[in-house]
């Protein structure tokens, strides 16, 4: 059998739909969840219920939204409401999955989207929290998609925007952040990360397909640790392929 | 209560529930003919140093026929609820904004925000504080629960709180730390929808966003609507009424009020005059260039309808499904 020919934003775009587990909820934010959320429930989460941000809440994602507020968010969907009934259900504990993006990650799972540089003296004005802070506070799980280098996995980002597990074990607690919660995956496009159940600190647990350790340690601007059994994730199969490619994003405004 | 710690960021906006109450009971509450245009909407409402907001969410029911308005009128000074894509960056390139309750101002699709970078370094933001888009909408719904404050569990143990105007307390019932945040009235709110009738008894189809809490959070509502109808359609569905009357101050027929944004059933979103925006905002000629275009050498939203054409509003009326 022919090896299929992948780029790299498919492998995480598949690496991130292989987390949603079927008939669970999953709050879906822009770009890349959007993908692997409609790839997951053509593949095996039919009954995965993604809610956005702004009210909709169960779409069927057969068109792709390219926004979080657009109609394909509540296409189809069980409800369309607005943005407080999704966040509260988040802050009630109704909501297991909740999907962020970052420009910087730190080893504790702390994202910035909100300036890099002083705050008053930006050197890059990013577009600031929106909903990543509510996600990453009320949401069971969160799980952090980024592209994966120096810049972005630094040991202290220039501003916590949403929170992972702050200064360590205990933090978010002691702040009042719902207890229980926190960071569970980071997905790159060379790693799929973890977090220590101790020390809640970032830790390998695979490569990306023909991504050496040595690879990951070297792109990352922090001691990460090393799960006892570091694997190689599978490359996107044919099937996962296809459906990306021929139904998933059709119009390719991503892959 | 015990104060825990403070964020840095200043009130822009006091949560003067007292006035605001009795700025509600002074409203009319007639059911009179509200119907006016952009331009009288804007002249008689919006004011040099009001505290605005524009409900939408990304490019979806952006009010840009009244944010354009207001551009064209130079209403400056103006202090801003930042949640916004499109419409917020036309308002910042126009140079009309002094500080920001921020929560995101960005092209989504199309990275960052540009305009913003600049008018930071100009010097004419001069403040920005920020929350998340939770705290925001919170804010609004203190507003409309008539109380100066509501304990929310976002933004703890991150930057997003120490730069914000919230306080962390002791629960005085469980005795765990919690957020406060002050509740936001709006000067002026602008909210474009799918149906009005003259008195302001709106219908929005989809999802809805922030209007309900923030069509409650503000002393001043400008409503733009698609469709103007009557009365009766409304008497005969009350229940999809989620605005009513009495918050409205200005009706304003707007058809293809949000473009180059879109509204569900409607009109598909003008991709291509996204793209555009996400081009020349990168440089300041081209920016002004595009305002002179598109705004400051028109005279309201009709002309700026025939400027965008007949054929181009029709394509995009036509992408959207016929199937619901």
């Amino acid at each position: 059998m022919s090896q299929p020919t992948y780029n790299s934003t498919e492998m995480l775009i598949c690496t991130a739909s292989r987390l949603m587990t079927d008939n669970s909820t999953a709050f879906i934010g822009t770009g890349i969840p959007m993908l692997a959320a409609s790839l997951a429930q053509k593949m095996h989460a039919p009954n995965l219920t993604t809610i956005f941000e702004f009210g909709g809440m169960g779409a069927i994602l057969d068109d792709l939204p390219v926004a979080v507020g657009g109609r394909r968010t509540f296409h189809r969907a069980l409800s369309a409401l607005g943005i407080l009934d999704v966040i509260e259900a988040a802050g009630r504990g109704f909501i297991e999955y909740g999907f962020i993006g970052g420009a910087q990650i730190d080893p504790y799972g702390n994202l910035n989207s909100t300036v890099i540089g002083d705050f008053y003296k930006p050197k890059v004005r990013l577009p600031g929290s929106g909903g990543g802070n509510d996600v990453g506070s009320h949401c069971w799980q969160t799980i952090a998609i980024m592209r994966h280098d120096r810049r972005r996995f630094i040991e202290k980002v220039d501003f916590i925007t949403t929170p992972g597990y702050l200064t360590g074990p205990g933090a978010r607690e002691a702040t009042g952040l719902p207890p229980g919660t926190g960071p569970y995956r980071v997905v790159t496009n060379l790693a799929l990360l973890g977090f220590h159940p101790e020390s809640k600190r970032m830790m390998l647990l695979a490569t990306q397909p023909g991504v050496s350790v040595e690879e990951v340690l070297e792109n990352t601007g922090f001691e990460l640790l090393l799960a006892d059994q570091v694997v190689e994730n599978p490359p996107p199969s044919e099937e996962e392929l296809r459906i990306l490619r021929e139904e998933v994003d059709r119009e390719r405004f991503y892959i | 209560m015990k104060i825990l710690r403070e964020g840095r960021g200043e009130i822009l906006q006091p949560p003067d529930i007292n006035a605001f109450r009795e700025w509600n009971r002074k409203k009319s509450k007639s059911l009179v003919d509200k119907r006016m245009s952009e331009a009288e909407a804007v002249g008689r409402f919006v004011h040099n140093g009001d505290f605005i907001g524009t409900e939408l969410y990304g490019t979806v029911r952006c009010p840009m026929s009244i944010v354009n308005e207001i551009v064209r009128q130079d209403i400056k000074g103006l202090r801003l609820v930042g949640q916004g894509v499109y419409d917020s960056d036309i308002l910042l390139a126009a140079g009309l904004v002094k500080e920001m309750d921020f929560t995101y101002i960005g092209l989504e699709l199309y990275g960052i925000s540009h305009v913003i970078r600049r008018e930071i370094d100009a010097g004419r933001v001069e403040k920005i504080v920020e929350w998340s888009n939770g705290a925001l909408v919170w804010r609004f719904k203190a507003a409309a629960m008539g109380v100066p404050f509501i304990p929310v569990r976002s933004m703890l143990g991150t930057d997003t709180f120490e730069y914000s105007a919230a306080k962390l307390v002791e629960c005085p019932f469980t005795g765990d730390p919690i957020a406060l945040a002050p509740a936001l009235i709006l000067d002026v709110g602008i909210i474009h929808v799918h149906r009005a009738d003259m008195y302001g008894n709106c219908q929005i189809d989809g999802i809805t966003g922030f209007a309900y809490e923030m069509s409650r959070a503000s002393k001043t509502l400008i409503v733009s609507a698609e469709e103007i109808i009557p009365t009766e359609q409304i008497r005969r569905q009350p229940d999809r009424t989620i605005i009513p009357y009495y918050l409205v101050d200005a009706v304003v027929h707007a058809p293809f009020g949000s473009h180059p944004g879109e509204m569900c059933y409607l009109y598909e979103r003008d991709e291509g005059h996204i793209q555009l925006w996400a081009e020349v905002s990168k440089e300041p000629d081209t920016t002004k260039a595009y305002l002179d275009k598109y705004i400051y050498n028109l005279k309201d939203h009709r002309e700026y309808l025939e400027l965008i054409g007949e054929e181009r509003l029709r394509e995009l009326r036509e992408m959207v499904p016929k199937t619901r």
